[in-house]
């Protein structure tokens, strides 16, 4: 079984399969906070306790994976057809706004659980830039629809991921005793250095 | 502050204590990705400035018609507008640069420090004032990301704006141009700040004492 899976995952050419591509590429070797700078100011400001860490992780890969679906609709049925392709920014970031706007609403009616969960990270979300970073990223790489939205959700993992390791070890951090003038901030963005040097080492495996 | 606020205290406050890269931590992501040289930075900033002081002077004219309710849409159309202006004059005019800074370009969009002033400044102030509150944020952003490419750049490839400046013997620290130079720089740069800060403030206790 094995074996057939792992036949699976290369193409008949030899070359691997893109998908395989897109989850490894974007969960590790170009993850999105430890190498393309994408959703910084969530990553250094929530950060600080676990809890809040994986919530807005989950937030952002909802909103990011819908995002991604959509903004491939909107650019290829919208954008496209009627040459306007010079609006992509706006459009974008209109879409991204609104989708978290009905998000919030219909997980405020639906699910008031996970709302709880979620709410407080959901407004914030219009304003990461990971989420229209992986809508440009999409249009720029010619995904067709699937790989779009397998793209999307992939990099919302890595950014999950990146957060919750650098949240893990803020906690420890914050019982360590540090020098003054690098208290808070600084010493947030010299651990987040040393983790981007950990993360370099995924770099070649595609 | 007891005085009343004009056009130049308004800028320098931007500018210097309240700088967003030092002190208000906003507009990270383009602080720490396109940091890698200084033309980049320059550029960048300058378009930050321009897309800010555009976006601040708008918002603030039409602080009194936006509805309280629906301003945070209404901001985000006026920011992604001036934004893909911006955009196509670069991709128009200066092609090279718009090239280097790619996708961080139309994610100008998204930096905090134009959002937070729309937020913060520029809805609750008349137009002169909200221009000078743009100039300045914009242009301690463009300081302080300058700056930080400048360093990255002498030291990660021995050149600054482009042209060599160290001996020939000089080992460029590839480093400090590649991802985690970039945490590490900005990190010991706010150290330097904040120790700046705590020695003024000591001094003018010091001096209110005296």
């Amino acid at each position: 079984m094995n074996g057939a899976l792992i036949q699976n995952l290369f193409t008949e050419s030899g070359g691997m399969n893109p998908y395989l591509q897109i989850l490894i590429g974007a969960l590790l070797v170009n993850n999105f906070v430890m190498n393309k700078f994408l959703g910084i100011c969530p990553f250094l400001g929530v950060s600080k306790k676990f809890d809040t860490a994986l919530g807005m992780g989950m937030a952002v890969t909802f909103v990011m994976t819908l995002a991604s679906f959509v903004t491939w609709i909107v650019n290829e049925f919208l954008l496209l057809p009627f040459d306007l392709a010079y609006m992509q920014t706006i459009a974008y970031i209109l879409v991204i706004a609104v989708l978290v706007q009905i998000v919030e609403m219909a997980l405020k009616k639906l699910s008031p659980s996970l709302y709880q969960a979620l709410g407080v990270y959901l407004p914030l979300i219009t304003t990461n830039c990971a989420v229209l970073g992986v809508a440009i990223l999409n249009t720029d790489e010619g995904y067709n629809l699937m790989e779009s939205t397998f793209n999307g959700f992939c990099a919302a993992l890595g950014f999950t991921l990146a957060m919750v390791l650098f949240a893990c070890i803020r906690e420890k951090l914050s019982l360590a005793k540090m020098p003054k003038w690098m208290d808070g901030f600084p010493g947030a963005l010299i651990t987040a250095g040393l983790m981007a040097v950990a993360f370099q080492g995924f770099g070649g495996i595609i | 502050m007891p005085k009343k606020p004009n056009f130049f205290s308004v800028f320098l406050n931007g500018l210097i204590w309240e700088n967003p890269t030092f002190s208000l931590m906003l507009g990270m992501c383009p602080t720490l990705a396109i940091t890698i040289a200084g033309s980049n930075g320059l550029g960048m900033g300058l378009a930050t400035t321009a897309v800010l002081v555009c976006s601040n002077l708008l918002i603030s004219i039409l602080r009194n018609v936006i509805p309280e309710k629906v301003r945070i849409p209404a901001f985000i159309v006026v920011i992604a507008s001036f934004v893909t202006i911006i955009d196509l004059v670069l991709k128009a005019f200066i092609p090279a640069l718009s090239e280097s800074l790619g996708m961080y370009i139309p994610l100008i969009v998204v930096n905090c420090i134009i959002f937070a002033r729309a937020e913060s400044y520029a809805f609750k102030n008349p137009p002169i004032l909200s221009i000078a509150d743009g100039l300045g944020m914009g242009l301690g952003f463009t300081f302080a990301i300058t700056l930080l490419s400048v360093i990255r750049e002498v030291i990660g490839t021995g050149k600054i704006f482009g042209a060599a400046i160290m001996p020939a013997s000089y080992q460029p620290m590839a480093i400090m141009t590649q991802v985690p130079g970039g945490f590490v720089t900005l990190g010991i740069l706010l150290i330097l700040v904040n120790a700046l800060r705590s020695m003024a403030q000591k001094k003018s206790r010091k001096e209110a004492e005296a």
